[in-house]
């Protein structure tokens, strides 16, 4: 028994020593407002439950000892099984955590939903700036549709800016996830996730897919740069110096297969190659899903009854 | 003629060629292979393996069976483990780190999370369901043999399937739910998504006939007076768990048979193109996925509910409020799919519902918790093997729940979603919580099936091999999802994260001594069996001591027909209430009984299955044919014309069988 507990020790010691070493640990440090709430939330929701879970840990041991049968217990119950009391304390205590939790995680989803701009003072201040990011095999594409400027594998926002992501992916299903910005949100083909976020300290982030997409899936990461405006407005006018082209040629080009892509920016941008990509028609002669759907809705009494294509409705793109 | 063999893309042999590790793993299975049959040959062992196991129909052979099956399926499977935690030690920098090239790599973690849930966990849990489900509700087999043999031999099937696809071909590399459109033709054009759904659909099938079964025998073969609040907490959870099954399964089928139609017959069920929607599959997958883990877990409870009050000598604390717990968890374990993706923007309402649903599932679950707790209280704990595992279950698997329930608030999730955050977690409560007890209810029951306990040193050796070896392996792995880790990485730039992932693999080699000590413990009974040459003698009947179920009523290992008479049940524990009102055993009087006749129908049905699933697979089609022709004639034939009339276990050989266990215990002194 002494030995064991000189390697539980060992192993608690080695354990915290590991928590300590590790400064950067991306989500408990967070560098965004989403992520600063997310955070928050974990250590409340950590601390709450751990209200309950260490006593009932402490119990077990404690129980084993105290009880243990070479003790010759004289308090043995052996058909002791129901008290009221009891029950109602071991259905109400979960009860009243779980209800604090619930209504912690109802408030904070409904205000932290990604598809809805962040309410935060100095978000409002200017308009946010929007990427729209496609996941390629095995590559992200952001483009700047406000710039007419893409990059591969590269964002750079002023800080304090809050950025509209706009997600969606060419073929497999893939996560856009800055984890020291927070909230990962699917980029899938067909869709068009949105998602907002707000860096309030400068530096590199790194960023990652975060659903497994292939062979390449490894290499689905991405560095994301929280610049002062002035450096932001420098960058952008260096990839303006770009002489590459982002059209619909060049897209399919850049659809292929590769791994461990450079860095790369583009100047020139199809202005709905990205409508294009999420409707699947960026090859030329292929018609666009939304076209299809409301030719489909047109032909059919279900379509009639419930289209949600609305003539009048306005493009978003 | 041979389908895709004669198709250079589908890479028949290309592993076996190019993967020393793979062509050397195959060498050792097959040398291994030949060296059993040869040593089954020497011995002349093969008319009563025939006899005794393979045609068997007495639901406790089968049962053994099928955890021989889940401990060989527990090997491969956690080889898989071993393999990728040393990889990931070594994958810091580019994808030419480690020592698994992407494409090996990806095929690991796929097989890794099939085998253990669907050939090792549901293995096991159907072994444990077979041998003490008919004894503890005083039953004399399973309310359907045959269906029981032909569940096995379906299952072997399927598990022999899914190993074949390391030498001949390969194994999907989708993750063990297989996302389209990455598992369709256009991302997955080779044969390893193929093993994967014929794999799945035929252990699906076994597991959908073998629930009916069970449901059938928890319903209809209770012993008289067995009334459902006097039914032991392991069958209730054997119930619900097998309603569960019969509600999911169909799922699963048919999600598979849409991603099979998209494959082979050019349908658009979940493509990008065509019509098709990938998002449809993820919540058909989880809508299967998610009460798919209620499956394992549930019995698990239920095997604690035996071994705690057993080993604390006193009654289960609270059995209505655990019965509740049940019901109340069998039900919500339907409304909290979408948990597993908070990620794909449902909405705020769609997040919130299934963020509080899911959280609610802790309030049952954590009830069972405290019942343990005061089944504990003011007992006489004797620490022996399986109240250890019970205990660390206990331990570990609040734990496991509370990480659980952080990830259910959903703005925390967008924070964890398929980083190694979450596969801490699942391991925390499928190690913590159903291998710790799957392993704890083995060790418990085992001298019920062969009168022998398993050694008691190997066994706390294995146990605290385990304990600690899982919070190394996994604790790091928490840490490394808040670092920002993603789970499936095949390598990782940061080089930050390779300690944590060094002091993981640890943690595996720890769990791997613990395997071994199992390991070892069984080889110790294989001698003790090789000395009584195969027949063990009857020993105690009640070899832990106050236990309180029927099936220790029974000699053990109990006899072919388990109860000479069948016993008239008055209270919940019904064993312990005929201990303590020195209810006497009947020794003489016993009239024949009727037995089920062995059948081979089942074995070739398994066989000609997993044919079936290789010509599939293959693309060959005049195979295909043949053997789903097969299937269904052997089936057809043993319905019609097989030998249904049973047999006789006449009165002197129940007297025989009956009078050897009255000495043994006569020689006891009692």
């Amino acid at each position: 028994m002494k030995s064991l507990k000189r390697v539980l020790g060992i192993s608690c010691v080695l354990v915290l020593a590991l928590l300590l070493s590790g400064c950067d640990i991306a989500i408990l440090n967070p560098a965004g407002l989403v992520a600063k709430a997310q955070r928050n939330l974990i250590v409340v929701s950590l601390i709450l439950m751990l209200c309950i879970v260490i006593p009932v840990m402490v119990a077990v041991i404690f129980f084993a000892v105290k009880y243990h049968a070479s003790k010759g217990n004289t308090e043995y119950l052996p058909n002791w099984a129901a008290s009221h009391k009891i029950e109602f304390f071991m259905w109400g205590i979960p009860i009243c955590v779980v209800s604090v939790l619930a209504v912690l995680s109802a408030y904070f989803t409904y205000k932290y939903e990604p598809s809805k701009p962040l309410n935060y003072a100095v978000a409002a201040e200017g308009k946010p700036l929007r990427i729209d990011a496609i996941a390629l095999e095995w590559k992200w594409l952001f483009i700047y549709p406000e710039y007419g400027i893409a990059t591969i594998n590269e964002i750079y926002v002023p800080t304090g800016r809050q950025v509209a992501l706009q997600l969606t992916a060419q073929d497999t299903i893939n996560a856009f996830w800055v984890p020291k910005l927070g909230t990962v949100l699917y980029a899938m083909p067909q869709m068009n996730a949105k998602l907002h976020l707000l860096s309030e300290e400068d530096g590199q982030f790194l960023g990652v897919s975060a659903n497994y997409s292939g062979e390449g899936f490894a290499d689905m990461h991405f560095a994301w740069y929280s610049v002062s405006n002035d450096a932001f407005d420098h960058w952008v006018s260096r990839v303006y110096k770009s002489q590459n082209q982002l059209d619909r040629h060049t897209y399919l080009e850049l659809m292929k297969r590769s791994k461990r892509d450079p860095v790369a920016y583009f100047s020139g941008i199809d202005k709905d190659l990205y409508y294009r990509v999420v409707n699947r028609c960026v090859a030329e002669g292929s018609k666009c899903n939304e076209e299809l759907m409301r030719f489909a809705a047109a032909r059919s009494l279900w379509g009639k009854l419930c289209s949600i294509f609305d003539t009048g409705e306005a493009e978003d793109y | 003629m041979f389908g895709r063999f004669t198709d250079p893309t589908a890479e028949a042999f290309s592993a076996l060629q190019h993967e020393p590790i793979v062509l050397y793993t195959v060498l050792t299975v097959v040398a291994l292979g030949v060296l059993l049959l040869a040593v089954i040959t020497f011995f002349g062992w093969w008319g009563s393996l025939w006899r005794n196991w393979i045609t068997t129909v007495d639901h406790k052979r089968i049962g053994i069976m099928y955890v021989v099956l889940a401990l060989v399926m527990l090997v491969r499977g956690f080889a898989d483990a071993l393999m990728m935690r040393v990889h990931q030690a070594m994958a810091l920098g580019s994808e030419s780190a480690g020592y698994l090239p992407p494409d090996h790599y990806d095929q690991i973690f796929t097989a890794h999370g099939v085998i253990m849930i669907f050939f090792m966990a549901t293995p096991l849990l159907f072994g444990l369901f077979n041998y003490i489900l008919p004894l503890q509700i005083g039953a004399r087999d399973v309310a359907f043999p045959f269906l029981n043999n032909l569940g096995f031999w379906i299952t072997f099937a399927g598990a022999l399937l899914i190993n074949i696809s390391l030498g001949i071909g390969n194994f999907g590399r989708v993750g063990w739910l297989a996302y389209p459109p990455l598992s369709e033709l256009s991302g997955s054009p080779d044969t390893g998504v193929d093993y994967y759904l014929w794999s799945l659909q035929l252990s699906g099938v076994a597991t959908t006939i073998s629930a009916v079964n069970f449901v059938a025998t928890i319903i209809k073969m209770r012993a008289p007076g067995m009334a459902m609040m006097k039914l032991p907490v392991f069958c209730w959870t054997a119930l619900v768990a097998n309603v569960l099954i019969l509600m999911i399964y169909p799922v699963l089928t048919i999600a598979l048979a849409l991603l099979i139609g998209d494959r082979y017959l050019g349908m658009h069920f979940f493509t990008n193109d065509g019509g098709g929607n990938p998002m449809v599959w993820i919540n058909y997958v989880w809508i299967f996925g998610h009460p798919e883990v209620y499956v394992l877990i549930l019995p698990a409870f239920g095997i604690l509910s035996e071994v705690v009050p057993t080993f604390s000598s006193k009654r289960l604390f609270g059995y209505t409020s655990m019965i509740w717990a049940i019901l109340v968890i069998l039900i919500l374990s339907f409304l909290v799919w979408a948990h597993h993706f908070f990620t794909m923007g449902g909405g705020v309402a769609v997040n919130t519902f299934f963020s509080i649903a899911t959280m609610i599932i802790a309030v049952p679950t954590g009830v069972k918790i405290f019942n343990w707790l005061f089944t504990m209280y003011k007992g006489r704990i004797r620490l022996e093997p399986p109240m250890l595992w019970c205990m660390g279950m206990i331990f570990t698997f609040v734990g496991g729940g509370l990480t659980g329930v952080m990830l259910s608030i959903t703005p925390a999730d967008w924070q964890f979603h398929n980083s190694l955050f979450l596969v801490a977690h699942f391991h925390h409560t499928i190690i913590g919580g159903v291998v710790f007890a799957y392993l704890a209810g083995l060790i418990y029951w085992f001298p019920k099936a062969f009168g022998i306990k398993l050694n008691r040193t190997l066994g706390i050796a294995s146990f605290w091999c385990w304990f600690i070896g899982f919070y190394f392996a996994f604790f790091p792995l928490y840490i490394l999802g808040l670092m920002g880790a993603t789970r499936r990485l095949q390598h990782y730039i940061e080089p930050s994260w390779q300690p944590y992932f060094i002091v993981a693999m640890i943690g595996a080699f720890i769990i791997a001594l613990g395997i071994l000590f199992t390991v070892l413990q069984f080889l110790l009974v294989i001698w003790y069996g090789i000395k009584h040459k195969g027949k063990f003698p009857v020993r105690e009947n009640d070899p832990w001591g106050d236990t309180r179920t029927l099936e220790w009523s029974v000699s053990s290992p109990p006899p072919p027909y388990n109860f000479a008479v069948i016993p008239h049940v008055t209270t919940l524990d019904a064993y312990w209430h005929m201990k303590t009102k020195n209810v006497p055993r009947k020794t003489s009087g016993f009239s024949s009984i009727h037995m089920p006749s062995n059948t081979s129908a089942g074995f070739w049905a398994g066989i000609l299955s997993l044919i079936l699933g290789f010509a599939l697979v293959w693309h060959i089609w005049w195979l295909v044919a043949f053997s789903f022709v097969g299937v269904v004639a052997v089936i057809i034939v043993h319905s019609f014309i097989g030998d249904h009339r049973g047999y006789y276990f006449s009165e002197a050989l129940v007297q025989e069988t009956e009078n050897a266990f009255t000495a043994y215990l006569e020689a006891k002194g009692r």
